[in-house]
């Protein structure tokens, strides 16, 4: 059976970001670098074939995903509910989280200069937000990082996509 | 009433001496602090005088200025030092951090914005929910869990080093379920060599059915035991799913 093909069936049927190890593993014989080629073919493929379905790169995995144009019928059909609303607050508590992470909460506190608990919990049950271990420090605080939900709903491959820091200029706008 | 309305942008402390620089047109590294503090002081009398509850971030930050501000008006002790350190470098640090991490949460917003209009796939998996509808009760689990550890390699001498820790194992458990509708029980003990590290990934199982991360259900009473991740709600994707 064609490599493309059995991947084609894999992203079909999967629920989320597939690891080009996960397909790699699964077929057995074939290198990552076989597999990665392949996928790249199979993307080609459906933009050329100017489906309404594409095949995206995020959060470490590849994913089949809508192309944008559809969305307007997707929602009527799924309501508005399926959008994610976030405050600014939950936005730069989960800047923060991404950017610094692992870190715990007082630490994200000592930034924001504002408790930040019911916030963390919000992100936390959103599932964008995980506890990912606990500091080595008095009262061993837990440790909070992003998760893979979080790649995908910002549509990144990973959290080095995002702009460093350094490059993030706030000194001229007065 | 417009008062109001201005005030609820301040969200803390932060935002406020942020705003008050900006207003000012004032240089971040040359902030008149005396200035700033009466400005800041004056904000949170105004927030009284209309009884809103000052958070006592507001009141941490205040204290913070007018020790800086008693700082610059005492001439300094060590002036033999090379470097005078100002009063003012740890707050400037802050607030340019701050600022960064504002700007950043924009950006996160406009991926957020670009990326509402891609919907994933999700199927609905092929057993109906009821086939595993089934609470699982502790003592279900632990003897699954006996099983799982009669069939341990017994290693008579283990030397235990602090390599396996709940912790360690809970992420573990929860990057086997990212991207999968559930794990099977056995699976979730595949990578565990010693009896120790059996018994941690089994703490580490309860502890995410404690916390609400995982749910356990089976199909049959003494049947296969499923974990599953607890969905949570209001978010797209998982969305999706519910709508059929």
């Amino acid at each position: 059976m064609e490599l493309k093909k059995i991947i084609e069936a894999l992203l079909f049927v999967s629920q989320g970001p597939l690891k080009i190890e996960t397909i790699a593993q699964i077929l057995g014989d074939k290198s990552i670098e076989e597999v990665k080629q392949a996928i790249q073919e199979l993307i080609k493929e459906y933009a050329e074939r100017q489906s309404a379905i594409q095949i995206i790169e995020i959060a470490g995995g590849v994913q089949f995903s809508t192309k944008r144009d559809y969305a307007q019928y997707i929602r009527k059909l799924y309501k508005d509910e399926t959008i994610l609303k976030l405050s600014a607050s939950a936005l730069e508590t989960l800047a923060i989280v991404a950017y610094k992470q692992p870190i715990t909460r007082a630490e994200i506190e000592q930034i924001r200069g504002v408790e930040v608990s019911a916030v963390l919990k919000t992100l936390v049950e959103k599932n964008l937000v995980r506890p990912c271990g606990k500091k080595e420090t008095v009262g061993t605080p837990f440790l909070y990082g992003t998760t893979q939900q979080f790649l995908v709903y910002f549509g990144l491959k990973s959290t080095d996509e995002l702009p460093s820091l350094e490059e993030i200029n706030v000194e001229q706008e007065q | 009433m417009e008062y109001g309305i201005k005030l609820e942008i301040f969200e803390g402390p932060m935002d406020l001496l942020i705003h008050l620089i900006q207003k000012s047109d004032l240089d971040i590294y040359d902030i008149p602090i005396s200035k700033i503090t009466s400005e800041y002081l004056a904000y949170l009398d105004m927030m009284n005088q209309l009884n809103l509850e000052i958070a006592g971030d507001f009141l941490v930050m205040a204290s913070t200025l007018m020790r800086i501000k008693s700082k610059m008006l005492l001439p300094s002790q060590e002036e033999d030092e090379e470097e005078l350190i100002d009063p003012r470098d740890e707050i400037v640090r802050r607030i340019l951090e701050y600022k960064k991490f504002k700007e950043a949460s924009k950006i996160l917003h406009t991926n957020l914005e670009n990326q509402k209009d891609v919907f994933y796939r999700k199927v609905t998996p092929e057993f109906k929910d009821e086939d595993f509808g089934i609470a699982v009760s502790l003592f279900d689990l632990l003897d699954a869990f006996k099983q799982v550890l009669s069939k341990a390699k017994i290693s008579s001498k283990e030397i235990i080093k602090d390599e396996y820790t709940i912790e360690k194992k809970i992420r573990i458990i929860l990057s086997l379920l990212e991207g999968k509708q559930f794990l099977s029980f056995v699976s979730i003990f595949s990578k565990d060599e010693t009896k120790t590290s059996i018994v941690v990934t089994f703490m580490a199982l309860l502890e995410l059915i404690k916390i609400g991360r995982i749910y356990v259900r089976q199909d049959k009473h003494f049947g296969e035991i499923r974990i599953y991740r607890a969905q949570a709600q209001t978010v797209a994707s998982s969305q999706i799913n519910q709508g059929q």
